[in-house]
């Protein structure tokens, strides 16, 4: 092998900068636990089911804003009837009233940052 | 041979464009002007090369060894095993098709396969199916097909249309140089005896009698003292340039272009009438009188073996250093390869400096070998030397950047410092086709012969055209370069795409303007033609 | 013909991963083949490396650029004609970081008129400017999938995250790095498929890893803007993976085995592929070595031994002659029989 003294360093710093998540979770004995939602006791259902909120919640709370901002829209109607105010403090957050425990929880484990609290402020949590 | 007599216009009577069937399918056709003529036997067996024989690239049967496919596999083994430069460019081509219109040969003649990507995809595709566990497995589908004789004699059609310029390389984001990759090519291609007699003739007579053109050294101080005679004739003063002796402090070294043939000549006489008027210490060898080296075009073993004579001449002559001349490819092999390969210098030699103006050569402390252009660019930036512009008022010039000193050497404002202090009239073709952009010759890489003229005059367009651009634009008439076969091959290209332009060396330049202690007044320039300024000052005075 | 070649392959890895997934072969394409996978590349990659490595590099052969050092008034072109080490690693990281050599790019064009012809060379960086998006789109686009890889999320991420999604657009956000990267795998396919001249050299292997690039985007494009994947379960079986632990792929859509099986390919065929212009680039002679051999003895490893035709051999072939035309000779001619 030639010019191993060039080569070698480089290589192990590759392929050690592009294995890195394997061998630092490996080494640092990792354990991943997946995030447990702070569920509300009192409630029985959501204004969608849970399934279809999980993956949509995003588009809908992108939705609400724009139609209540910008078309003045201010109620919105779940599948069985009901009608519900369009108001992520006043609607989501009654229920669920602690976001570090329902929101961040999983958005911080998935680096997901929403822009939601740029505006609104947090309810306290339920103390 | 078959004369070429096609106009411009029938030559370019071609589009970019490409065949319907795939390049692997497509099979070159051999017909008189499209290959040069085979080496003779007696040249090859002079040089103990394999397989010598007569052969003609018309025949169904190049009549190789029997075992060729295994002398092709194991060559090509072998040279992955020395060269990384090989290895590495075999590999990671993407084809990007980055360098596709950059070869003059493909730029001037439109054949897909003159495009570098598919010049070396010639050899890629041999190593892919002979080397790689996918190529074997897979063939086709993995870019790989297999040996055959067709290959064989595509490669010879093809890398004989390579002329190493390496503009290619420049382009290329991984620097993938076809003058490598052709290199090589031409090596499995010797180990078959398929080779070109313009290039191995000179190899042989290089080998034998000191130079290419095998001029024997009583010839060539006949030669060099016919010159001295037409240097009394202009300058009225004498020259005795010093052969074959020994402990003087330099060994001058050119290439035999310029001791034999028109334009050249007039550059040798240049160098020796500057060497004359600074009184420099030197000598001429006609053992080691050939600066340039057709190894390089032969193998890497030949590029060496007729390179280790620059040395051993200056040990046995006792020089403390190696001036060199206006030579494109010898300059390639001086800078990148001769201390390597025939290195470390004898070790009487010692750091080159200008012993005029003290200069120490801090580019050249291991070789010891310096460009006559860096010698001469020193003088004058020294002042050491007076120089007449007038006398090179009647030409307006342009200067051809040869391949070898430019993109394997950098040497671009040397020559030019000399030319502009040597004239007024200086004016720079395209930006595109200078410097490190700079096309060939079309005839470089041993393919300056007659023969296919064809193939030269279309790798010659693009300098042609650009030359023709500063003809019209600033109404060149000379274009200036440093190197032998350039003054060979500039000529013909010149009369084709831009008549009424002709070649010079640099030193030629210096010589016209060169004003000498004791000359008498000059009536003629280098070539006895007359000085027109002295007309136009005698019209004044009248 | 390659193209449709190279689609149908890519297609077949689609259609297979994603109904083997479907079909509950999860523990194959979502485990055996990312293992397999992850190993075959780093064994692969370092395998190449040391292929090359093996052999020497004899001559220094720098494609040079610009002026060469010389004397002192002239001035030198160190990043394109490097003398030293340091211009040299110069010259290789503008090489690598900005492709320089690729900017040059012109395209020649003759233009046929009465007065003869007209070779002009038009600037052509489009495809500088796209490779330049594509590399630099595929490796953010890599790092940000590192939220998926550790736990916490490295300190980089949310920093790329931003920026890459800096205009806000949509929920989720959308990442320009996304668009950026389509458009240039777009344009790269696109002209390897209708600039005639590149067709003409382009082989399977250049179409398959676009094509299968192009697939991972797209299937990951899909999961993040449109199906909408529990990227909770994702990650919980990612890191699954990359503990050595691995979960049950429970609840996981088979688009995203899909996504990671084009991956898995992608990793397994790089090594064997011209995808190793990755490592070759930073070994390539013609760039990554100083132009100095004028200066500094440079040993050919396997070194020939020197042979050549001697000045004694010269001149007992041209003795006589030498001696009639008062050329200096070694040894007198009387002497020389003896």
């Amino acid at each position: 092998m030639y010019n191993a003294k060039y080569i070698m360093p480089g290589l192990v710093i590759f392929l050690g900068l592009i294995t890195f998540p394997l061998w630092f979770n490996v080494l640092s004995c990792t354990r991943y636990e997946a995030p447990q939602l702070a569920l509300p006791e009192d409630q029985q259902e959501c204004i969608i089911d849970a399934k279809v909120m999980r993956a949509e919640h995003m588009t809908l709370l992108n939705d609400w804003r724009d139609k209540y901002v910008r078309d003045g829209e201010i109620t919105f109607t779940a599948a069985n009837g009901k009608i519900y105010d369009m108001s992520l403090m006043n609607t989501c957050m009654s229920c669920h009233t602690n976001k570090e425990q329902f929101c961040d929880s999983c958005h911080t484990k998935n680096s997901v940052y929403p822009y939601c609290w740029e505006c609104h402020i947090a309810p306290r949590g339920n103390q | 041979m078959a004369k070429f007599n096609m106009t411009p216009d029938e030559l370019l009577n071609f589009q970019f464009g490409a065949p319907n069937v795939g390049w692997m399918e497509h099979k070159p056709v051999f017909k008189e002007g499209n290959f040069a003529y085979p080496a003779k036997p007696d040249v090859i067996r002079d040089l103990g090369f394999p397989n010598p024989r007569e052969w003609s690239p018309l025949d169904e049967d190049w009549k190789l060894p029997e075992n060729w496919m295994e002398i092709v596999r194991e060559g090509m083994k072998d040279r992955l095993e020395r060269y990384r430069s090989f290895k590495i460019f075999m590999d990671i081509c993407v084809r990007c098709g980055a360098c596709a219109d950059k070869c003059h040969f493909y730029i001037g003649g439109g054949d897909p396969k003159n495009m570098p990507v598919l010049r070396a995809e010639l050899l890629r595709s041999i190593y892919r199916g002979e080397f790689t566990a996918a190529g074997k497995i897979l063939g086709k589908w993995a870019g790989g097909r297999p040996l055959t004789m067709d290959v064989v004699k595509e490669w010879f059609f093809y890398f004989y249309q390579c002329t190493e310029c390496r503009r290619c390389s420049l382009f290329c984001p991984y620097g993938i140089d076809t003058a490598e990759v052709t290199m090589i090519a031409r090596e499995l291609l010797q180990l078959l005896g398929v080779n070109i007699n313009w290039m191995m003739e000179p190899v042989r007579n290089c080998n034998r009698m000191g130079n290419h053109l095998g001029i024997q050294p009583h010839a060539f101080k006949d030669i060099v003292e016919f010159l001295c005679d037409d240097i009394e004739t202009i300058t009225g003063i004498r020259i005795k340039p010093p052969m074959n002796e020994k402990g003087h402090e330099v060994l001058f070294i050119t290439p035999s272009g310029d001791v034999f043939a028109d334009p050249g000549i007039y550059t040798f006489m240049g160098y020796l009438m500057l060497f004359h008027e600074i009184g420099l210490d030197y000598t001429l060898s006609t053992y080691a009188s050939e600066g340039g080296n057709f190894g390089l075009f032969t193998s890497h073993e030949m590029m060496k073996k007729l390179n280790a004579k620059m040395y051993a001449e200056a040990e046995r002559l006792g020089s403390k250093w190696i001036l060199g001349g206006e030579c494109g490819h010898m300059w390639r092999v001086i800078n990148q390869y001769m201390s390597t390969h025939n290195g470390p210098c004898p070790p009487k030699m010692e750091t080159p400096v200008n012993p005029i103006t003290g200069t120490v050569f801090r580019n050249a402390t291991e070789t010891k070998m310096v460009h006559i252009a860096e010698f001469t660019a020193d003088l004058i930036r020294h002042n050491k030397i007076k120089l007449d512009k007038r006398r090179n008022a009647h030409l307006n010039v342009t200067f051809h950047d040869s391949c070898n000193p430019a993109r394997g050497m950098g040497m671009f404002e040397e020559p030019r410092e000399v030319i502009k202090a040597c004239c007024d009239n200086f004016f720079e073709m395209p930006a595109q086709t200078i410097r490190e952009q700079t096309f060939c010759c079309a005839g470089g890489s041993g393919l300056n012969t007659e023969e296919i003229m064809e193939i030269r005059m279309r790798g010659g367009l693009p300098r042609g055209n650009a030359l023709r651009h500063v003809q019209q634009k600033h109404n060149v008439n000379t274009m200036a370069c440093v190197c032998a076969i350039d003054r060979a091959t500039l000529i013909p290209l010149a009369d084709y795409w831009a008549p009424g332009v002709g070649i010079c060396g640099v030193h030629e330049l210096v010589g016209n303007a060169l004003i000498m202690k004791g000359e008498q007044e000059r009536t003629m320039d280098l070539r006895q033609n007359d000085l027109p300024y002295l007309d136009e000052s005698a019209e004044e005075d009248a | 013909m390659a193209f449709f070649i190279s689609l149908i392959l890519v297609l077949t890895l689609c259609a297979a991963s994603y109904y083997g997934a479907e079909a509950g072969m999860q523990w194959l394409f979502g485990m055996t083949i990312p293992y397999l996978a992850i190993a075959g590349f780093v064994c692969g990659f370092a395998y190449k490396i040391y292929s090359w490595a093996k052999s020497p590099v004899p001559f220094r052969i720098p494609t040079t650029g610009g002026q060469q050092y010389s004397h002192e008034w002239i001035k030198n072109d160190p990043l394109d004609n490097p003398h030293t080490v340091s211009w040299t690693v110069g010259r290789m990281l503008l090489e690598i970081l900005t492709f320089r050599s690729l900017f040059r790019n012109t395209e020649v064009v003759i233009h046929r008129t009465e007065d003869g012809p007209r070779v002009a060379y038009n600037s052509a960086r489009w495809l500088w400017l796209f490779a330049l998006i594509f590399h630099y789109c595929f490796l953010v686009i890599f790092l940000r999938h590192f939220r998926f890889f550790m736990d916490p999320v490295p300190f980089f991420v949310r920093g790329l995250e931003f920026m890459d999604g800096i205009f806000q657009i949509g929920a989720p956000r959308l990442y320009q790095t996304d668009v950026l990267i389509l458009a240039a795998v777009g344009f790269l396919l696109l002209r390897r498929v209708f600039d005639q001249k590149v067709r003409y050299i382009s082989l399977i292997s250049d179409y398959f890893p676009l094509l299968l690039i192009g697939g991972i985007c797209l299937s990951g494009i899909y999961m993040r803007y449109l199906s909408k994947t529990d990227i909770n379960a994702v990650k919980t079986y990612v890191m699954g993976l990359f503990t050595l632990s691995p979960v049950s792929a429970e609840g996981i859509a088979p688009i995203f085995f899909m996504h990671l099986f084009l991956v898995c390919a992608l990793l397994l065929y790089f090594p064997w592929s011209k995808l190793m212009h990755l490592g070759g680039v930073f070994l390539s002679p013609t760039r990554n070595l100083p132009n100095d051999s004028r200066m500094r003895l440079h040993v050919n490893p396997w070194k020939p031994p020197k042979k050549y035709h001697t000045y004694e051999a010269y001149e007992d072939d041209f003795r006589e002659f030498m001696v009639e035309a008062g050329l200096p000779v070694d040894k007198p001619l009387d002497k020389a029989d003896a």
